[in-house]
This record gives C-alpha cells, sequence and structure tokens, in this order.
C-alpha cells in the first residue's frame, strides 16, 4: 500500500489476472514485503491477537446465528439448545461469549501500548483515531451481544444502558422510547439488537481494513519512537513478524482456551442463567468486566447527566489524545516523568475496574471519585504539562542503535509492579467494606467434576436423581431436560429401558386425532413436565413462593468469593459455587436469631442471601431410600441433588473438560513449535549482524 | 548455536514443516465443530423416533397423509381394482421396474405405504389424480400408479417406501 508494487508473477495465469486486478500484489506488499521496525517488542503482537479475535468472533457468531432465535418467548431457551443439544453447540457459544472478554482484555493491551509508547502522535493520529472508532464500535456490539441470551443481566443491562439516554435534556425520554420501540425494553429491543449485533462486526472489520491502511501508509510505531531511516531499521513483514504474531496468538489461545474449557462462566454473572423477568431486578447488577470502569466513573458524579457526559467523555477523550500530549517525543522509554503518570493511570483505570464491581457505597464511592478525577487528570492536567516541563532522555540515532542499547524486560517488571500495587490497592479496599450484611458462606465440597479432569460420579448423579425425583420435582420444574438425557453419555447412565420405563410415569399434554386435548404417558424425547400449570398456581400451592425451575439452577446460583479467591479461582480453576451453594443451601435451615422478624410463610436460613426463605425444609434424614448403602442424611441428599443439578445445567461437562484436555495439549505444542520456528527465523537477523559489528549478541536476544 | 542456520538446512525445514504441519492439523481440528453443528441436533434425532399409526379408521379407497421425519407419509388403503390394475402391468415395461409384491407386506395387500416426495425434486405428488389412479406431482408432471410406481414424466425412480412394520393387523409403525 506504501508505494507500486513489486510484486511480479511467474505464472502466466498470475501474470494476465494480476494486471486487471492486482490484488495478489496489494497482499505481497502489504503483508509480506511490508517493512516493520526491526526492535517492535511482543506488545506489538496484539494487533495480529486482534484480527485473530475479530475472525474467531464473527465465525462463531455466524454459526451461533444459526441456532438463536430472537425473541424474548424464545431466545433463553434457544441458547440453552444450543448448550445441550446442537452439536459441539456449547463449545461454539463458550468460545464466542470467552471471545468477547478474550476481544477486549487484547483490545486494552494493544491500546495501553499505543498510549505508553506514543504511537497516537503525528503522523498517525488518523490511525488513532480510527482504533477509538473500533473501539467504541466493539463496545456497542459487546453490549448488545450480551442482551441476545435474554437472562436478567442481559434484560437489566438493556435497561440501564438505554436509559443513560435518557440523561439528554429535552430529548432523552424520545429517545429511550425510540431505541426501546416500545415502553420498556422487550421484543423489539430485542429483536434490533439482535441485528445490529450482526451487522457491527462487520462495520469493525471494514474499520479495521482503514485502520491497516492508515497502518500502512505511516509505519508502524516502534519501542524507540523513532521513525526508520534505512532498510538496517527494518524487516519484511513475512517472515519477520507473521511468525511472531503467530506465536504469540498461539500463547493467547492457550489463555482463551483455559477460559473457554475450563472456566467458561468466570467471567459471567449466574442472574444470567435466570429468564429475564421485567418485574424484578437482582439486587447487584454490573456489566461486564470490560465495562466496569466506566460504570465506575458513571456512579461516581452524583448527577444523573453530568454522569453520563462523564461516561462518555471518559472514552471519546481518547480520540483527542493526539493533541493532548504536547511532548515531541513519543517512546514513554524516553520520558521518565510519563512514564510514572502512565503508569498510575494503568493502576487508576484496573481500581476503578475494581469499584464498579462493588456497591456504590461509603468507601467505594469515595476512592471512585478520586480515581475518576485521577484518569481525566491524566489527559487533561498531565499530559498538556508533562511536554512543557519533561526532560526527556536522549534519543537513539537509529533504530538499530536503539536495538543495541535496549535494555530487557523493563515493560514486564512495570507492569508485574503495577499489578501487585493494584492488588495490594484492592486487598486494603476489601477488608474495609467486608461489613455487609452477614451471609454464611458455604463450605467447599470436594465435587468429583471439579478441576481440569473432573468426571461425574455416576451412583452420585443416579442419587441426585432420585432426590430430585422423590422430593424436589413435586414443587421444582426441570423444563430443559428431556427424559432421553438421562441415558446419554456423560449423565447419569441410565439405560435406555430405564428411562423408557421412567419417561411412561409421567404424563404430559398432547393431541388426539379428533383435536382434543389428552394426557398420555411421555415418550424419552419429551421434557420434563413441570409440577404446576403455571405461577399462579404454583403460589397457591406452595403459600406464596414459585419455586424456580430448576434445570440451570447450578449456574443461576452462587455466591460473593470475596478477595483474592475470586482471583485464585481463576488459577484453581473454580467453578463450582453453583453446587456448593444448593448443598449448603438444603442444610442451612435454623431458628432465626433474637431481633430477626421472619416474615410469614418463610424459613430462616443462613445461607440464603436475606436469610428469609419461601421454600420449608426440603429434606429430612432417611427420607429418600438409597439402596447403595450410601448415608441417608440431608447433608448426603443435599450434595447428591447439587451434583445432579450440575449435570442438568451442563450436561456436556465432561466433554469439555476432556476435550479442553486435547486442545490444551495441541496449543502447547503448536506454540512451542512455533516459539522454535521464530528463533531460527529470526536468529539470522539478531545474532550474525551483531557479531559482524562486534557488538554483545545477548543485549538483543529479545 | 551460531552455526546451525545456514550449516543445516534440513533441519531448519524439519522445523518449519513441523510447525507448518501442526497448524494445519489445528486448523482441520477446528472445521469440525463448525461444520458438526449443522447436522441434525440432538433433539431433531430424539423427535425422529418411531411414530405408531392406527389404520382402523381408514376406509377402503381412502389415503392418508401422516408425518414422519418431517417427511409426508402417504398410507393408501387401496381398493381391489387398484390392487389388481397394478398387478397386471407387466414389470418390465415400467421405468423403475418392480412388482408390486415388492412394494406391499406380504399378507397386507391393500396396504401401501409410501413416503410422499417426488423422487424428482421433492415436491409433494397429490394422491388420486393423475391417469394412473395414483399420484400426480404439480411440479413438473410425474405420474405414479396405485402402487406408487414412476408411469411417466420426469422423476427417474418411484416413491421410496419407509421403514415400517405391522404391530397388529390394523396398526402399523413407521421407523
Amino acid at each position: 500500500m506504501t508505494g507500486p508494487s513489486t510484486y511480479q508473477p511467474r505464472n502466466a495465469f498470475l501474470k494476465w489476472f494480476e494486471r486487471r486486478l492486482p490484488i495478489l500484489g496489494l497482499v505481497h506488499s502489504s503483508f509480506v514485503t511490508y517493512p516493520t521496525p526491526r526492535n517492535l517488542n511482543y506488545w506489538w503482537t496484539f494487533g495480529g491477537i486482534l484480527s485473530f479475535m475479530l475472525a474467531v468472533q464473527i465465525l462463531t457468531g455466524i454459526v451461533l446465528v444459526m441456532h438463536y432465535t430472537p425473541n424474548v418467548d424464545l431466545a433463553f431457551n434457544s441458547v440453552e439448545h444450543i448448550m445441550r443439544d446442537v452439536n459441539y453447540g456449547w463449545m461454539l457459544r463458550y468460545l464466542h461469549s470467552n471471545g468477547a472478554s478474550m476481544f477486549f482484555l487484547a483490545v486494552y493491551i494493544h491500546i495501553a501500548r499505543g498510549m505508553y509508547y506514543g504511537s497516537y502522535k503525528a503522523p498517525r493520529e488518523v490511525l488513532w483515531i480510527l482504533g477509538v472508532i473500533i473501539y467504541l464500535l466493539m463496545m456497542a456490539t459487546g453490549f448488545m451481544g450480551y442482551v441476545l441470551p435474554w437472562g436478567q443481566m442481559s434484560y437489566w443491562a438493556a435497561t440501564v444502558i438505554t436509559n443513560l439516554f435518557s440523561a439528554i435534556p429535552l430529548v432523552g425520554d424520545p429517545i429511550v422510547t425510540w431505541l426501546w420501540g416500545g415502553y420498556a425494553v422487550g421484543n423489539p429491543t430485542l429483536q434490533r439488537f439482535f441485528s445490529l449485533h450482526y451487522l457491527l462486526p462487520f462495520v469493525i472489520a471494514g474499520v479495521v481494513v482503514l485502520h491497516v491502511w492508515a497502518l500502512h501508509v505511516a509505519g508502524q510505531n516502534n519501542p524507540a519512537g523513532i521513525e526508520p531511516q534505512s532498510d538496517k531499521d527494518t524487516v519484511p513483514f513475512t517472515p519477520y513478524a507473521t511468525v511472531k504474531d503467530a506465536f504469540f496468538v498461539a500463547l493467547f489461545a492457550i489463555l482463551f482456551a483455559w477460559f473457554v474449557f475450563y472456566i467458561p462462566n468466570y467471567l459471567g454473572h449466574p442472574d444470567n442463567y435466570i429468564p429475564a423477568n421485567p418485574g424484578v431486578t437482582p439486587p447487584h447488577i454490573v456489566p461486564e468486566w470490560y465495562y466496569l470502569p466506566f460504570y465506575a466513573i458513571l456512579r461516581s458524579i452524583p448527577n444523573k447527566l453530568l454522569g453520563v457526559i462523564a461516561l462518555f467523555s471518559s472514552i471519546l477523550i481518547l480520540a483527542f489524545l493526539p493533541w493532548l500530549d504536547t511532548s515531541r517525543v513519543k517512546s514513554g522509554n524516553y520520558r521518565p516523568m510519563f512514564r510514572i503518570c502512565f503508569w498510575v493511570f494503568i493502576v487508576v483505570c484496573v481500581g476503578l475496574g475494581y469499584l464498579g464491581s462493588k456497591p456504590p457505597e461509603g468507601i467505594y464511592v469515595i476512592t471512585a471519585r478520586l480515581f475518576t478525577f485521577l484518569y481525566f487528570a491524566y489527559f487533561l492536567i498531565a499530559l498538556p504539562i508533562l511536554g512543557l516541563v519533561e526532560t526527556p532522555r536522549p534519543l537513539p540515532h537509529s533504530i538499530s542503535e536503539a536495538v543495541l542499547i535496549k535494555k530487557k524486560g523493563k515493560m514486564a517488571v512495570a507492569a508485574v509492579t503495577a499489578l501487585l500495587v493494584v492488588l495490594a490497592g484492592t486487598l486494603g479496599g476489601t477488608t474495609r467494606a467486608s461489613a455487609e450484611e452477614e451471609v454464611a458462606t458455604p463450605p467447599m465440597v470436594k465435587w468429583s467434576f471439579g478441576g481440569p479432569f473432573g468426571h461425574f460420579d455416576r451412583g452420585q448423579l443416579q442419587r441426585g436423581f432420585k432426590v430430585y425425583h422423590d422430593v424436589c420435582q413435586n414443587c421444582h420444574s426441570l423444563k430443559l431436560l428431556t427424559f432421553r438425557n438421562l441415558a446419554e453419555p456423560g449423565g447419569p447412565g441410565f439405560s435406555e429401558a430405564q428411562v423408557e420405563s421412567l419417561a411412561a410415569e409421567y404424563k404430559v399434554k398432547d393431541t388426539n386425532d379428533q383435536g382434543e386435548t389428552v394426557e398420555r404417558a411421555a415418550r424419552p424425547a419429551d421434557h420434563f413436565p413441570p409440577p404446576f400449570e403455571n405461577d399462579a398456581q404454583a403460589r397457591q400451592v406452595t403459600g406464596g413462593a414459585i419455586p424456580p425451575d430448576m434445570s440451570v439452577l447450578a449456574k443461576a446460583r452462587g455466591y460473593e468469593r470475596g478477595f483474592p479467591y475470586f482471583l485464585t479461582d481463576m488459577i484453581v480453576p473454580y467453578q463450582e459455587a453453583g453446587p456448593d451453594y444448593i448443598a449448603a443451601l438444603v442444610t442451612g435451615y435454623e431458628s432465626a436469631p433474637s431481633g430477626f422478624t421472619l416474615p410469614p410463610n418463610t424459613f430462616y436460613n443462613k445461607y440464603f442471601p436475606a436469610h428469609a426463605i419461601g421454600m420449608r425444609p426440603p429434606l429430612t434424614d432417611k427420607q429418600v431410600d438409597y439402596p447403595d448403602g450410601t448415608p441417608q442424611t440431608v447433608e448426603q441428599y443435599g450434595k447428591d441433588v447439587a451434583a445432579f443439578l450440575m449435570w442438568a445445567a451442563e450436561p456436556h461437562l465432561e466433554a469439555r473438560k476432556r476435550i479442553g484436555l486435547q486442545v490444551m495439549i495441541f496449543l502447547i505444542v503448536l506454540a512451542g513449535l512455533l516459539y522454535f520456528t521464530k528463533k531460527k527465523v529470526w536468529h539470522e537477523v539478531e545474532v550474525p549482524r551483531e557479531l559482524a559489528h562486534g557488538q554483545d549478541p545477548r543485549a538483543t536476544s529479545m | 548455536m551460531t552455526t546451525m542456520s545456514s550449516a543445516e538446512p534440513t533441519r531448519r525445514d524439519f522445523l518449519y514443516i513441523a510447525t507448518g504441519a501442526v497448524a494445519a492439523i489445528g486448523a482441520a481440528a477446528t472445521l469440525v465443530p463448525l461444520i458438526a453443528q449443522m447436522n441434525p441436533d440432538a433433539s431433531t434425532i430424539a423427535a425422529g423416533a418411531p411414530v405408531e399409526i392406527d389404520l382402523a379408521p381408514v376406509k377402503e379407497g381412502q389415503v392418508i397423509k401422516v408425518f414422519w421425519r418431517s417427511k409426508p407419509i402417504y398410507i393408501s388403503h387401496r381398493t381391489k381394482k387398484e390392487i389388481d390394475e397394478v398387478r397386471a402391468v407387466p414389470v418390465n415395461s415400467l421405468p423403475d421396474p418392480q412388482p408390486d409384491q415388492a412394494r406391499v407386506q406380504p399378507g397386507h395387500d391393500a396396504w401401501l405405504v409410501v413416503i410422499g416426495i417426488c423422487t424428482h425434486l421433492g415436491c409433494i405428488p397429490l394422491a388420486k389424480q393423475g391417469d394412473y389412479d395414483g399420484w400426480f406431482c404439480p411440479c413438473h408432471g410425474s405420474q405414479y400408479d396405485a402402487s406408487g410406481r414412476i408411469r411417466r414424466g420426469p422423476a427417474p425412480a418411484n416413491l421410496a417406501i419407509p421403514p415400517y412394520k405391522f404391530v397388529s393387523d390394523s396398526k402399523i409403525q413407521i421407523g
């Protein structure tokens, strides 16, 4: 893209084609011979990683649309249909939902890299602004995608975010109504969000093309922040940048796979496994992690309009960076004062993210206000002034000179330091604000299905099913499950015959040839029929409470993990908060402590949030008969039924972990091979030249 | 360390080929879920279980249409005249030669069960129409006789017979 192509095809057909459409020459000059600065470090591989993630999201998204239904009555169940029935559907959905998080993680690193090395400065302003546009489009796309599963968090995210526009004076309310296509978030909203969620990624792809085009006109910035002057300063894109990018994409894919296969719901919220209910807002709603800093800024301003303005300004201000930063030196490596400000800024951003996840009260609000001030101060005070008062370190004369004097690992040390500071800060924050209401923490059960190698215990699943069958099903439905599921691989392991006779116990409604509604015995393909006709009947029978459906209950429940467990859960990996909570809940009944007024028709449970639960103690010792000699205690029943419900919520859990192991091994092998390939490819660039110049080769082993 | 790049091209080539091969295997494996997801899902397969049809209400000369695996199935209670007609036709004169006896179950000559999908391009032929007392396809004019055999028109083969069995004299199970 930077001049006439030097590409000369040998093949006669390609010559003929190239004269008519020089696309091969374009690809050749853009991705083969395109000169990249030879001193690019690994932070520069995130452009490639982002392209990879965009491709993953578009590909998995197109596939998911083949099975998803954008309708308020069908959306939630169609997502569960993907998770349960579609071949590899669970994998495709987890790839897509965790892919969004990985995409944002990569884009934040990419943005931070650009900010540290001054990649927004002349002549790259347009390149930078195109990047900000991509980021804005990503935020819109991510938000609308989050609405599509139509769980509680989806619904209330849609409500809260669209209500931001109601802050606009005079026209706010008509705009919000227009966005909704109704008097509240509803079916029209879901359908338009779906349409736009499908459209925007292709718009992003288009802007990415412009972004890359602008990049190839201006050339890449580099850690030294000086422009290449001779061929000695650059290497061709292929193979040098290609293989380096490929290696880092493989490493990033390992992280991605870890989330998809071992902690797929870690970044989500249990509440989003509860179908959207326009009548009840969940007690603690937070956006996805990648919006948390902006959410904290919004909440830290006590005025509605000003809060919304602050929120949008905090993003749009990025577009003005090229003019807010007055320093002529690009790279932060040569700006000692800027460097301090930059790392403080990073800590502030992460800190805002943490504060955004906390309830807006007490110390959190005060800290969030301070951090919001610091966030804007970086752009509006630090950057304009620094350029005037700071004395930069002397710049190298050329990139090849910079390569020789480069010190290794400085960024990494700084990054680790920043992370530690953030952790220390959050630790302090947590200990001070843990005086919320006292809810007992469920004990952590050692589940057979926990961890990367977990398997369900068939006996336990069968016992758990017996508990459900004998006790729970009198009030709780299991609508998403079919009888045939009980015989499917990875489940309780009932035989086909057992399932058939079991199904025959149940009556389902059907229509006969005369058009009358009749009851017939259920067949294996039928869903478990619900115990009550509707919510009103349920309320009549149970005395006020509506027993929740149990199909995804094990994923729809959990408890606050707190610091530092919410971080270690990622590594352990711990995904069993739901079953732990359920197993604890059935044993958690106690007499209410003095001073606690129990509302009528409720029972005191130490594990239930707010303690007053509508469910009477469901189990007693020896209530369910276990023929295999397992202790017939409430505690054991609780564990067994929790394990069964975990399987019911995630029938492909075993397949997920099994395939996950294969994927992990594959990716590690691939990353290893790419690492050595990269070393070989770069060897000739890095070692012989320096030896020829009589320099120490260790200086450039990056 | 410093000599390996130019001195041992074979070892380097092996590394490149190995890396490329592993990456290619990964790309191929990635295609598996992307392709498999378009195959019938578990609920569709489960819904394709056998169905039982009560034949008692079907009068002689009547044709009913039922659905199995989303396909229309014609069940024809044939008259004596229809049976005699289709059995009188010389089998070798047919485009897709097959005797009527091979298209019904022994002892149940009156009952013809066929998949009601034209073997030409998948339209549903109309029952009791055309020149052969059988089916007539409105799309491209294929005509089938009372045995569901192709007699005239562009369709290449007789109407297919679904797997079925008589569970009693008046009840069949399709599938």
